[in-house]
Order: C-alpha cells, then structure tokens, then sequence
C-alpha cells in the first residue's frame, strides 16, 4: 500500500561487463584522491598559529579597570542575581579614603568569585553589568588538578594593570 | 677488489636500504595519507618530521614484549622472523643496476645473477606466508588464526594469476628465467619493431594486461588495500598479528613495507625495464661508465618510489575487498584472462616473431 507519492522503487540492477572489471572506477577514485594531494591543507598548525576566535566567542571572564587602573566592579550584585548558574558570589566593601586610586566608586568587591565549572559561558553577568565591570574574553579557562582550583577569585579574575585584556571588540557586538 | 668482498658489500648495502627504504615508507604512508586527506602529516620530529621513523623505531623497541600465557612460545618467535627474513632475501636476484667497473675489472650489481631468478622470487615471496602464517598459528587467538587463514588462501590464489602474467614475460625473453636476461633484453631493440629509442624497449608496452595483471597480484601478496584481509583492523583488530606487541609487530609491519619495495623493483624489472632508460646507450657514449651504472641505479630507484608512491596512493583511495569478491575476483577473473594472455602471447611471436 503506497501512504505517500513519495517513496521510490529501490532496484539492484546488475552490474555491466565494464564495471564488473572494477578498473573504470578505481581510476576515477585514483584521480580524484590525486587531486587533493594539491589542495591547500585544512591543518592549521596550533602551536605556532593560532586561529583567531569569533568575536562572539565567550571564553574567561575578565573584571575590567578604567583607564586609571581602578577596578570598575562596584559590587551591585546584578551579574549574581542574573546568573542561571549561580556561579558568582561577591562580597562587598565600603571604599577607604586613600584607597581612591584603587576603586572607581566608593563600593567595591572584596571578594569576588566565579566558580568555573558552575559557569555555562552564556554571557548573561556581562549584559547586566552596568558598570562595564565583567566581559567574557577570547582567552581559554587554564586546567586545574581539583575542583576547588576551579573557583576563580579575584587575583585570577581582575585585569594586571601591565596587562590590559582588549574587549572592544565585544563591546561593539553589545551596540544593536 | 674480490668478488667476494664486492657481494659482501653489496649485500651489506642491500639490508641497509631496504631497511632504510621500508622505515622511510612508514612516515611516507603516513604524509601521503594525509596529504591526500588535506592534512599535513606528522611535522613535529625534526624537519618536515623527518625523525619520525627513528622516534617509531625507538617506541617499538621500549614498549613491553609480550608472549601470551597460552602460545606456542618457539612459533610465536619465529614466525615474525621468519616473515622478516623471507622478504629481505627477495633482493638478492634484482639486478639494481648496470655493470660497475673497478680498476679494469666489471662487477655486476646483483647478489647473485642465477638462472632461474623470477621462479627464485615466487618461491621466497611465498615462503613469506609462512611466517605470517605461524604467527598468527601460535598467538592462540581465534583473530590472529582468521587472519593467518585468510593470508594463506590468498596468497595461494593470487601466487597463480601472477605466475601465469610472468609466463608471458618469459615466452618474450626466449624462456631465460633469469631477472638480469629479462632487464637486458628490454634495453634493447626497438619498440614495436620501429620506434628507435634506446632503453625503451620496455615489456609494459607489450604486455598492459599482464602488467596490470601483476600489478594486482603484488597488491595481494604484499597484503595492501584493497587486499588488506589478512589484517583489516576494522573486522580482524590486525588480524596475525593481533597478539604481537614491541619489536616482533614493529617487524611484521616493517617487513611489510619491505614486501612492497620488493615488490615495486620486481614491477620495475619485469615490466618498465629495470634500470634502462631512454637515451642510455647516447649518454653511455659521452659519460663515463660507471656514472651511467649509477644514473641506472638512480632511475631503477626513481621507478620504485613512483611505484611505492602508487601503492599508498592506491591504500587511501579504494576501500577493503569482500571475501568473496576476493576469490572470485581472483579465480573467475584473474586467472582466465591471465591464461588468455599466456595464449595471445605466444600466438603473436609465432605470428609477428619477437
């Protein structure tokens, strides 16, 4: 009983004296196979080159400073309360006098961790930041040995002042 | 020099090459599977990886040796040995090159020139099968004896077709079986009777469908896709040598690629001349002789790498034969046309004459 007009009659015709031979189509495999022995190499070699990540990509969180290398967490606690995870935790503090250079507003996060093998890099603690504070980077989470290592403070979180992390480039793709 | 010192030497030489040549097919398999798969290969160890066979080779040798509880222990030894020796000793009625002269004297650059030299080549090439056979015998594993049976029967049936494609060969050279008879005589004369080319007067034109005939029976006996049944990983886990580990695997697979360089000089010599080539008689009157001998050697050399380059070439192109197909192909379509050609052959000599 046919249900639907589209089925096909599947037949097994035999096989004509030529292509019983075999060699007409190994041939044509030969020829085939020899060309890609001239196609450009689809290897890109790691450790020497690096593929460029997309600029969408979300990789290791990143706590940005300002320009005058102060940090720009203020310790609101949106990136925490958005994050489906629960991976971030933060306390906060009340900035001391003396300590303007350090911190841009006059709350700060004492603490503040991320744990890494909670996180599932959607990218949701960086669209509720206010303070242009966290960004996901195009950098890969280093491996560790247990499981407490993967619970990121902020020494592995906050940016060196001697070496800045560029996210410009996931700032533009935020400006729809 | 002596004789004896000159064989000595060239044996000596023989086994390093071979080896050499059967260690540099293992990272020249592994580039042109990837270059034909658009990879770039192994290019970690050294330039181009080219220290890859060395690092390979020292794995091999570190990794544990193991007999299985349950062997036949002396068998199981022997049988990768005996594999190994049986394809080293392939080499030594190839004639590799013309004539050397040293100090007045000629010395032939052949191990041993004698008189039944191709039969000489069946003959141990089959033997071969004995190792492979034993091995797979003595691992006591139900795998390594499928593959062991199945080396065996292909072998048997393979050996024929190819003996009957050779037949044709010897009815050309006025029946000489020796290897140094055939080569010399496609040096000579002119093709088809009127093309005159010195050196071109190559078997191949004479006999295409005993050369592919050959050819597909040296793609058998040297256990190469699509005729890999002995081994295929993907039905037998390596087949004999399933329960070899360390160097004794490290030698059925080196003794492998040594098959198959074997193999590519034999297609050379019986079918593209050996070590003739175009314009060597011209060039033998400007050069000096012995730099033409090694220009022979070179170019009988350059014809078994094309050759080697064509069986990996082949591997990475046409999947594993079925069983069946495997015999059938060999006994219902090899060996008659195989016969056949034996008869038009001779039919074209009494006809046309050599």
């Amino acid at each position: 009983m046919q249900l639907t007009n589209r089925s096909k009659v599947v037949t097994k015709p035999e096989m004509t004296w030529v292509e019983k031979l075999y060699l007409p189509a190994i041939f044509s495999g030969l020829q085939i196979t020899i060309k890609h022995l001239f196609k450009k190499k689809a290897t890109v070699k790691y450790p020497e080159v690096k593929k460029e990540f997309a600029p969408v990509y979300r990789g290791m969180h990143v706590l940005k400073r300002d320009e005058e290398g102060r940090e720009n967490c203020t310790a609101c606690g949106l990136c925490a309360v958005s994050c489906p995870a629960e991976a971030i935790t933060m306390d906060a503090a009340e900035r001391k006098k003396g300590e303007e250079h350090l911190y841009r507003e006059e709350k700060y996060a004492a603490k503040y961790e991320i744990n890494m093998l909670r996180c599932i890099y959607c990218g949701l603690c960086e669209e509720a930041c206010p303070k242009d504070a966290i960004y996901l980077t195009d950098r890969i989470v280093p491996s560790e040995f247990t499981r407490g290592e993967f619970v990121f403070g902020k020494d592995m979180l906050v940016e060196k002042l001697d070496d800045r992390i560029d996210v410009s480039k996931r700032k533009k793709s935020y400006t729809i | 020099m002596s004789i004896v010192l000159f064989k000595a030497i060239l044996v000596v030489a023989l086994f390093l090459i071979s080896l050499g040549i059967a260690a540099y097919s293992t990272y020249a398999e592994r580039k042109v599977a990837a270059f034909l798969q658009d990879r770039i290969g192994p290019d970690r160890a050294g330039p181009f990886g080219l220290l890859q066979p060395i690092a390979d080779g020292v794995k091999m040798f570190l990794k544990e040796e193991i007999i299985p509880n349950l062997s036949d222990k002396f068998l199981f030894v022997l049988g990768p040995s005996m594999f190994m020796v049986t394809t080293l000793m392939v080499s030594a009625v190839i004639p590799w090159g013309m004539p050397l002269e040293i100090g007045g004297t000629m010395y032939a650059l052949q191990v041993a020139d004698i008189n039944i030299g191709i039969l000489y080549i069946l003959g141990v090439v089959s033997l071969g099968v004995y190792g492979i056979m034993i091995g797979g015998w003595a691992s006591n594993n139900k795998y390594a004896l499928l593959g062991a049976i199945r080396a065996s029967s292909q072998m048997i049936s393979y050996e024929l077709a190819m003996g009957m494609s050779v037949v044709a060969i010897l009815l050309m050279t006025n029946g000489s079986l020796s290897l140094n008879d055939i080569v010399a005589s496609q040096g000579e004369g002119k093709l088809y009777g009127f093309i005159n080319v010195s050196g071109l007067n190559w078997n191949v034109f004479y006999q295409p469908v005993g050369f592919i005939i050959f050819l597909i029976c040296a793609f058998a006996e040297a256990n190469r896709t699509p005729f890999d049944l002995p081994e295929s990983e993907s039905e037998l886990i390596g087949g004999f040598h399933t329960e070899y580990s360390s160097m004794k695997l490290g030698l059925f697979l080196f003794g492998e690629y040594i098959n198959m360089f074997i193999s590519s000089a034999v297609i050379a010599c019986l079918y593209f001349g050996g070590y003739n080539f175009p314009g060597i008689e011209y060039l033998g009157t400007i050069l000096p002789h012995n730099i033409v001998s090694i220009l022979s050697v070179l170019v009988l050399f350059g014809k078994i790498f094309f050759f080697i380059f064509f069986f990996m070439w082949v591997r990475w192109t046409i999947p594993r034969f079925r069983y069946d197909q495997l015999m059938r192909l060999g006994w219902q379509v090899l060996m008659p046309i195989a016969i056949i050609n034996v008869l038009l052959t001779a039919f074209g000599i009494t006809l046309f004459g050599n």
